[in-house]
């Protein structure tokens, strides 16, 4: 049993957690809710004893009556990986390139000294058959698997030595829906097997609302409310809960206003690229995008919905003119979209991409991003009142053009995205990922935002997503894109109620959603 | 304020040391160089000559000061050929990752490197005769392969990042946002790399002048210096030691000052410091 009582942390000075109390039971799910920043990864790591440097603890913390926080070192790293095991965001980075999955799970085993090296292999084969990965073999590297199966070696490592405690941080955000879906069940699964604790830590109260028993809320380093799932969920106590739980699932204000002449023209676009050498030969290409046609008329807001690998990226990249065509047709208000294209012609359509960190070269200014676009122009407009306008349209103010990327958040540096896009006036946006690296309450506003500019300035957009309830809170039709093909298109509301393609209903199925009987979703 | 690495402080004090002494010869040394006197000759330290007389009666304080010009200037005109021709080469093969170009450009760079530079300064020299200007020829072609391997590999991770994606959906080209968003993004590799390049340069000058390659009298230089006083180590070794520590600190300087550069232009270290 885990209790934390009154947990105190500043580093070098600054207030990070303030009396966070908690208590995780046996066989249960514990959920940490919370957005950037708000202090839920820290209390993980506090648990762990794996805090920066300059960090400075108080309050009691004991896993079966052990303090956690007055252990030394040496007595920290036999807890560490035995007792408390943790599994991270990005399963790719949390494994080691260079070492086998095999040798990776019996890594645990052989520091806690709990196993020779036959031995240790063999209860690592039986530890990946445990998490689903009886076909693979132990002597594959991590690049030879995918995120999932990646995310599931990570599981089978940290639950090797059964320990009492497994802290989750955010374990299936870097992963599908589908995918997503299937670790959340196993982790469920292993709960009860093991009889151990578990600590999810998310942004995402869907994600907990399915398996946590309990969950907890956290803003600014400190829980503002916990309990029941369902009660916390049902009754949201706390204005910061209610926020969240709106924030999720937020519809922004559209005021539809689509003609019914195209801007974008998709026709049986094809993509190939040669495939790996093997020896001198090439295999048969593979068709990131295969035969895809679409159209997206002035005013409307299209999605485009698929889960990694289904050759979206390639396809936007085509539609934005980056990449030749293998086959067929892109036309923009009825010009031809290649790389070669008039300048003129590109002018018409722009980009706002997902990071909202790498979006921008950090040694330029602001005032120099906002007017890159502008060499797409012949005729220059007043580059000062142009800034400001841009900077205004997306609620920024006109001196933040003196100022560097990194001075802004997340949610203004995704502004400054879009002003970016809007300043050569474009008719079409293609919004890749937009909103997915945002937190919920940032996600809202920008969402809002779009919105907003749309009904201004009757843009089209063609929004590209993972994240099905972001595609449904913005879009009038959505294209469901599998292996390279658009598998289902229609109206938005009819696609999400009445699914007619296998893969969108399996799609839906797996999204975690905050049940109905909350009131959050009108399903 | 940030504070700066004291390697890079030490090594900065030295270089610039040295550099200052390099300047100062072209307007001023304590004796001409270019005059010889036998009867003045093996004169030990003293005030009138600093650090002694060579066999021909000329001014070690004075060669010292000349040679540190040679190898100086040899080997940072080395690092503009080098860089000049080297940096384009990567960028080129970067932007156009995986294209014919990107394989000729990185092809001729593994063949340039398969030379020895001494090779290739045997080559040009047998070709031109021996001077300081083919040495700097052979030393700067050295250069270009290393200075297109950085160039390339700090660029390869930048053409990756969405704001490249955002230039060329601005319409903008390759060559002109290698210019704008690459170069000045790896600008710190390519000033830490030069730092490295400058001391193995100044080896190379030394060892070419050393081998009778590289600078020909009556211009001095430390590898010369050190050759002619070959035959009288024992009996004069300071002539021997003295441009043999002026080769050992003036790298030294430079080696710690890239080290120095390098920890103060990290990006990790600097996103540390916020």
């Amino acid at each position: 049993m885990i209790a934390v009582d009154g947990l105190n942390l500043s580093i070098r000075g600054m207030p990070i957690l303030c009396e966070v109390s908690m208590q995780i039971a046996q066989g249960e799910i514990f959920g940490l809710v919370g957005e950037s920043g708000s202090g839920k990864s820290m209390t993980a790591l506090a648990l762990m004893g794996l805090l920066p440097r300059g960090a400075a603890v108080s309050g009691h913390a004991s896993l079966d009556g052990t303090d956690l926080l007055a252990l030394r070192e040496a007595q920290l790293q036999r807890l560490r990986g035995n007792d408390i095991s943790m599994i991270f965001q990005e399963p790719m980075t949390a494994l080691n390139p260079v070492q086998t999955i095999g040798d990776q799970v019996a890594e645990t085993l052989l520091i806690h000294r709990r196993a020779g090296r036959v031995e240790a292999l063999r209860r690592a084969r039986a530890q990946l058959d445990r998490v689903g990965l009886g076909h693979i073999a132990l002597d594959r590297y991590p690049h030879e698997l995918s995120g999932g199966q990646r995310q599931r070696v990570c599981i089978a490592a940290a639950i090797a030595l059964h320990p009492r405690l497994l802290i989750a941080d955010e374990p299936t955000t870097a992963l599908d829906v589908t995918t997503q879906a299937q670790i959340l069940d196993l982790l469920k699964d292993l709960v009860t097997e093991e009889n151990m604790a578990l600590l999810l830590i998310t942004h995402d109260l869907a994600v907990v609302s399915d398996i946590a028993h309990r969950i907890a809320v956290m803003q600014r380093g400190a829980i503002v409310e916990q309990g029941e799932t369902a009660q916390v969920l049902r009754d949201r106590a706390h204005p910061y809960t209610r926020a969240l739980f709106a924030a999720s699932a937020h519809q922004p204000d559209r005021a539809a206003s689509k003609t019914a002449d195209a801007i974008l023209r998709v026709e049986d676009v094809h993509r190939h690229y040669p495939s790996p050498r093997k020896g001198l030969a090439r295999g048969t290409p593979v068709r990131a995008v295969d035969g895809v046609s679409f159209m997206l008329r002035r005013g409307e807001s299209l999605g485009l919905v698929g889960e990694s690998g289904c050759g979206k990226s390639t396809l936007t990249r085509a539609i934005l003119g980056l990449d030749p065509l293998s086959a067929g047709s892109i036309t923009l208000n009825g010009h031809p979209v290649s790389p070669t294209m008039p300048r003129a012609v590109r002018a018409d359509m722009q980009v706002v991409f997902q990071d909202p960190y790498g979006s921008f070269n950090p040694r330029w200014r602001v005032d120099r991003i906002l007017t890159e676009p502008f060499h797409l122009l012949d005729t220059l407009p007043p580059r000062d009142t142009a800034i400001a306008e841009a900077l205004h349209a997306v609620r920024l103010s006109p001196d933040d053009a003196l100022k560097y990327p990194h001075e802004f958040s997340g949610g203004q540096r995704q502004r400054i995205a879009i002003a970016r896009a809007l300043i050569t006036r474009p008719r079409l946006l293609v919004l890749d990922e937009a909103v997915s690296a945002l937190d919920v309450s940032v996600r809202a506003q920008i969402l809002d935002l779009l919105a907003e500019l749309q009904g201004q300035l009757g843009l089209s957009y063609l929004f590209i997503s993972h994240d099905l309830t972001v595609v449904r809170a913005i879009t009038d039709r959505v294209l469901v894109m599998q292996a390279g093909r658009i598998v289902e298109d229609g109206a938005t509301e009819a696609v999400f109620t009445n699914p007619r393609h296998a893969y969108t209903q399996a799609l839906l199925t797996a999204a975690p959603r905050l049940p109905n009987s909350f009131g959050a979703f009108i399903q | 304020m940030m504070r700066l690495p004291p390697t890079l402080i030490l090594g900065a004090l030295i270089t610039v040391f040295f550099a200052a002494l390099a300047v100062l010869s072209l307007v001023w040394t304590p004796y001409d160089i270019a005059s010889l006197s036998v009867s003045n000759r093996f004169q030990p330290w003293s005030g009138a000559h600093l650090l002694g007389t060579d066999q021909f009666g000329r001014d070690i304080a004075s060669m010292l000061m000349e040679g540190t010009r040679t190898s100086i200037a040899v080997a940072l005109v080395a690092i503009g050929i080098g860089v000049a021709l080297g940096v384009p080469l990567g960028l080129a093969a970067a932007a156009l990752r995986g294209s014919l170009l990107d394989e000729v450009i990185m092809r001729g760079n593994d063949m340039i490197f398969a030379f020895p530079s001494l090779v290739i300064a045997i080559l040009i020299t047998a070709i031109w005769g021996p001077s300081a200007t083919n040495a700097i020829l052979a030393i700067g072609i050295f250069n270009i392969p290393v200075f297109a391997r950085v160039a390339r590999g700090g660029a390869l991770p930048i053409w990756t990042l969405d704001y490249i994606l955002a230039a060329r959906t601005a319409g903008k080209s390759r060559a002109r946002i290698s210019a704008e968003h690459v170069l000045p993004n790896i600008a710190n590799l390519l000033i830490v790399q030069a730092t490295i390049q400058f001391s193995l340069g100044i080896l190379a000058e030394a060892a070419l002048s050393y081998v009778g390659l590289g600078a020909q009298p009556p211009t001095a230089s430390l590898g010369k210096m050190l050759s002619d006083a070959q035959t009288l180590t024992y009996s004069y070794p300071w002539l021997a030691i003295l441009p043999g520590l002026s080769i050992v600190v003036l790298v030294l300087g430079l080696n710690l000052m890239g080290d120095g550069l390098r920890d103060a232009l990290d990006p990790r270290l600097r996103r540390m410091r916020g």
